[in-house]
């Protein structure tokens, strides 16, 4: 009897202490997309003028630039998948996991090769345990990504991208990624980043139209130097809608796994006392019965 | 008069914006004075200092590490990759 109570005992302490955990990790991830949220709203400026100036130049120039021409035929796609570095997530990792599994699929049904790379040491673990091949990873900080980061990711990609498909290059690019939707809802998203696609638009307003502009020192040399940029501000866009994301995911994942220590809690501590008081009670009845075996002797 | 109404971005911040009389930035080429009225223009930023001179207050410079900028309606866009606010008296370029 006594055994028991202790064993009860001992789940009550280790579940209030994880608890504490469970509680601390909510407060930090709760502390933290505040921050997250401040910075997708901070890099806003920049992605929209960079979209509004090479839409600008799509619209107004026959472009014919690699980044943005069509390939005759697609052979090889690089896929780059954006995952966290830790779990205690909930299902944020695996989600958008499985979203590049069905990408992969989808593209290798199209007879196209792919080529991944990866973004957070969930994604890493998960292609090493199941002996996948992938190109190249980066890992640490994808609660707070640099710009440094997006930078190097998208160099590594637009070299593949620039490599032709007989030297091991790539012929479009994917991102998938988790879109911050809201604090509840975060989707795992499929974008194509390269080649861009060029969208002819009528526009009935004047003043939405975009004006025709001069370039220096070229426009081919204006091109090369804006497209690039374009590429590394949608990674970087991409990198700290994850970072949102992972921090939403983490919050609600501990609140949820609080709320259920708690539940636990409640359930042994119920349990203990009737363990407590059956001994009691056992204890009692067997006095009586001594007693009553003493007097009727 | 019109004024030039300017606006300056970092990759990960949003730096400065405000009305101005006057843009004076480094492109590749050499150097652009961009006024009122100045016909739109995009065009590629090199490494080094922008020198601002707002309606009222005292000339801003910024230094960056080189990006883009447009110029279109009197609405001056400067998207550089990293900028710093630097001391207005320290300006390079007068």
């Amino acid at each position: 009897m006594g055994a028991q109570i202790r064993v009860y005992r001992q789940k009550i302490n280790s579940t209030t202490s994880m608890r504490k955990i469970f509680k601390a990790m909510e407060l930090i991830a709760t502390s933290r997309i505040g921050k997250a949220r401040a910075r997708v709203a901070a890099s806003q400026p920049y992605a929209n003028a960079i979209t509004r100036a090479v839409s600008a130049v799509a619209s107004q120039t026959q472009i014919d630039h690699p980044l943005t021409t069509e390939p005759e035929q697609v052979r090889r796609s690089a896929v780059l998948v954006l995952t966290a570095d830790r779990g205690l997530a909930g299902s944020y990792s695996a989600g958008v996991l499985k979203q590049a599994e069905g990408l992969a699929e989808l593209l290798r049904g199209e007879g196209k090769e792919v080529k991944t790379y990866l973004v957070g040491r969930k994604a890493q673990a998960y292609f090493e345990f199941r002996g996948r091949p992938y190109e190249q990873v980066w890992t640490g900080g994808t609660d707070a990504p640099e710009f440094d980061t997006a930078r190097e990711i998208g160099k590594v990609l637009l070299e593949q991208f620039s490599l032709g498909f007989e030297q091991g290059g790539v012929d479009e690019i994917h991102v998938v990624y988790s879109r911050f939707q809201s604090m509840v809802v975060q989707v795992p998203t499929v974008v194509r980043l390269l080649p861009l696609e060029v969208a002819d638009e009528y526009v009935s307003d004047e003043s939405d139209l975009l004006p025709l502009y001069e370039f220096e020192p070229e426009t081919e040399q204006v091109l090369d130097a804006l497209l690039p940029r374009y590429i590394e501000s949608r990674i970087f866009a991409a990198l700290l809608q994850a970072a949102a994301s992972e921090l939403a995911a983490r919050q609600r994942a501990m609140k949820s796994a609080g709320d259920n220590a708690t539940e636990l809690i409640k359930k042994y501590t119920r349990l203990r006392n009737t363990a407590r008081q059956a001994e009691i009670t056992q204890e009692l009845s067997e006095i009586v019965a001594g007693a009553d075996a003493l007097n009727a002797s | 008069m019109a004024e030039l109404e300017v606006e300056i971005v970092a990759a990960d911040h949003f730096v400065w914006s405000g009305a101005a009389k006057m843009v004076k930035a480094r492109t590749s080429d050499g150097e652009i004075g961009i006024l009122p009225g100045h016909s739109p223009v995009l065009a590629v930023l090199a490494a080094g200092d922008l020198a601002i001179e707002p309606v009222s207050g005292a000339r801003i410079a910024v230094t960056v590490d080189g990006g883009f900028f447009s110029v279109d309606s009197n609405r001056v866009v400067i998207v550089a990759d990293n900028a710093q606010m630097g001391e207005s008296t320290s300006a390079g370029i007068r």
